[in-house]
């Protein structure tokens, strides 16, 4: 039943404002993908896009072969999680559960069969003759769930289905989420803002911003190799550093900061290094070492205790930098100090 | 522990309560006064002014004039109404705002303007039979409570419900009528009965528009008083309060009143 989703160069407006710019996204058989950013970067235009409720500008949409692209919503056979749940209110757990059967003019019988066992997975099945208004949000959010499972849709899509529940909640249902869909076999859409909801839920992540996407990989490639610096900061890199190329042997490159600091960097580790780019590190990739030595020199500010290391707000010629340093030697602030890299906690970004 | 209600407000609660009620009660006492004239405390008890309005065949052809124009005026109302308020609210930000305020316009055109100028263009203009204008000139007295009422419904109405609906299937138009509107249903029961009861409470309107042959039973009691001074106007009055309270009793049966203090 599962089906690969294609977006094909996809620009769309709201009135004149283009709101997505030429956007492409595969998702694979069985995969799901997060669309990630920050609100009004697109990624709820997308999953509107995908839906039906909007219609692009230009471009093409298919799902399993099918062209998507002008079919009415009605027609398109997607399952779809709301934030708000959105379910009918006048219609109780069993009847909501029922809704997309009954559209399949699927028998009365055979209909409330599927949905009782559907409300089974889920762990409502005692819920099924009660009023949605008599439901927690999270029982809620698994009726909503249900609802979208029942008709076994090719592709499943969720719109911030989390985020009105409680942080506890919020890690079990997403699980409980993770689950289903692996069962299922689902494709799956899911759109948030959370970083790590959506890391810790999807094969892979494609981060929004202003309408684009600004890289698309798994979540460890993203966390650990962002392709710019947009996804870079996004994913946590504190510092980002403009370096210049001094010198070169071979494939290795000795790189100089704004205030004159160089640092020894290697090929093997970084790659290509182009004459101009951006070093990137989070706090942990600049290790904070007391006095002077091999590295960018800095004067320590204001310390942090972190539990397995102290950080600092770091003073240096090419700016401010935050850095950790061990547990063993705490330093007053004003303390000369040298940060040094560690070379697979940081990564080189081409300057913009 | 009861709370103490201190005696100036059971007083005044008393005084509004009698300033609400007492009209009704003299009407009702003058209703079935044994006189030939209005009085009031009632001298004697007789049912006969009730039995007179029906003898009187002006009342007669009015109370069923006055029905059907509710009836109709209401209805039209609500066919109008109910896609214009879905449309100005799930469109809401697509639309300009001056669009919403149309349909409150003739709330704020005082009625007799209203009336005056359908008489110029509607009646006299297009020369349009009596009960046609009447029905245009009442459609257009209650649309604007229907349009406010439903949107009122509307708006704490989550359009998502909607979507999830499509996406699951259903389409569009199908999807108003069983998902839509099952849940603004408190809405469209309070239009009717506001509706309903302005459009059969009605003067200046139906003032401009009433003419040879058919009126409204509200003019007929104008027209009425203006000759006679006795207590079918009363036991008339009583009628048509009896005809209201018959409304809201019925929805007060099939739903309960609490929707409307929702």
């Amino acid at each position: 039943m599962t089906q690969p989703l294609s977006v094909r160069n996809v620009t769309a407006h709201y009135g004149t404002t283009k709101v997505l710019e030429d956007l492409s996204l595969d998702v694979a058989e069985g995969e799901l993908v997060s669309l990630l950013g920050a609100s009004g970067c697109g990624k709820t235009t997308t999953l509107r896009l995908i839906a039906g409720f909007l219609e692009p500008t230009s471009g093409t949409i298919t799902l399993g072969g099918r062209d998507l692209t002008r079919l009415p919503a009605y027609k398109r056979d997607i399952g779809l999680v709301f934030q708000n749940y959105a379910l009918f209110p006048h219609l109780t757990v069993l009847e909501n559960v029922a809704f997309g059967l009954k559209q399949r003019g699927i028998a009365g019988p055979e209909r409330e069969k599927r949905a009782r066992a559907m409300l089974e997975r889920v762990g409502l099945a005692p819920l099924a003759d009660r009023l949605p208004g008599a439901l927690s949000g999270g029982q809620k959010q698994r009726v909503a769930l249900a609802r979208a499972l029942v008709i076994e849709p090719p592709l499943l899509m969720f719109d911030e289905p989390l985020s009105n529940l409680d942080a506890k909640l919020r890690i079990d249902m997403r699980v409980e989420i993770r689950q289903l869909q692996r069962a299922n076999r689902t494709t799956a859409v899911y759109v948030t803002h959370d970083q790590e909801e959506a890391f810790s839920i999807s094969d892979r992540v494609a981060i929004m911003n202003a309408g684009r996407i600004m890289q698309f990989d798994t979540p460890e490639t993203l966390y650990q190799r962002p392709a710019n610096s947009f996804v870079a900061r996004f994913v946590g890199f504190e510092n980002l550093i403009p370096m210049k190329v001094v010198a070169r042997d071979g494939a290795n490159v000795t790189a100089e900061t704004a205030g004159g600091a160089r640092l020894a960097m290697s090929g093997e580790r970084f790659g290509e290094i182009p004459d101009g780019f951006i070093f990137a590190s989070r706090a942990d990739g600049l290790r904070v070492v007391p006095g002077t030595g091999e590295g960018i020199p800095a004067t320590t500010g204001l310390r942090t205790y972190l539990g397995r290391a102290y950080q600092y707000q770091c003073d240096t010629a090419a700016g401010p930098i935050v850095a950790n340093g061990a547990l063993s030697e705490p330093l007053e602030p004003g303390s000369t100090a040298t940060l040094v890299p560690v070379p697979d906690q940081c990564c080189v970004l081409k300057a913009e | 522990m009861a709370t103490r209600i201190p005696l100036p407000l059971i007083l005044l609660t008393v005084a509004v309560y009698i300033f609400l009620v007492g009209p009704l009660i003299i009407i009702l006492g003058a209703a079935v006064s044994d006189t030939t004239y209005l009085t009031f405390p009632p001298q004697g008890f007789t049912l006969h002014w009730f039995q007179r309005i029906f003898e009187i065949g002006a009342f007669r052809r009015t109370i069923v004039t006055s029905l059907q124009l509710a009836c109709l005026a209401t209805a039209l109302a609500l066919v109008i109404g109910i896609p214009a308020a879905y449309a100005l609210n799930r469109y809401r930000i697509q639309l300009p705002t001056w669009l919403s305020t149309v349909f409150v316009l003739p709330i704020l055109v005082p009625e007799i303007v209203l009336g005056f100028s359908l008489l110029k263009s509607v009646a006299v203009g297009a020369s349009l039979p009596i009960f046609p204008t009447l029905l245009i000139g009442h459609t257009l007295l209650v649309l604007p409570y229907a349009v406010r009422v439903i949107s009122a419904s509307l708006a704490s109405f989550d359009f998502s419900i909607e979507e999830a609906a499509i996406s699951l299937g259903s389409p569009p138009s199908r999807t108003f009528f069983t998902i839509v509107l099952p849940n603004v249903r408190s809405g469209v029961i309070a239009a009717f009965i506001l509706a309903f009861i302005t459009s059969i409470n009605d003067v200046s309107t139906s003032l401009f528009l009433t003419g040879p042959g058919i009126s409204t039973l509200p003019i007929q009691i104008l027209a009425h008083v203006e000759q006679f001074f006795d207590p079918v106007i009363a036991s008339v009055s009583v009628l048509l309060m009896l005809l209201t309270v018959a409304v809201m009793a019925i929805v007060e049966r099939t739903l309960g009143l609490t929707f409307l203090t929702k």
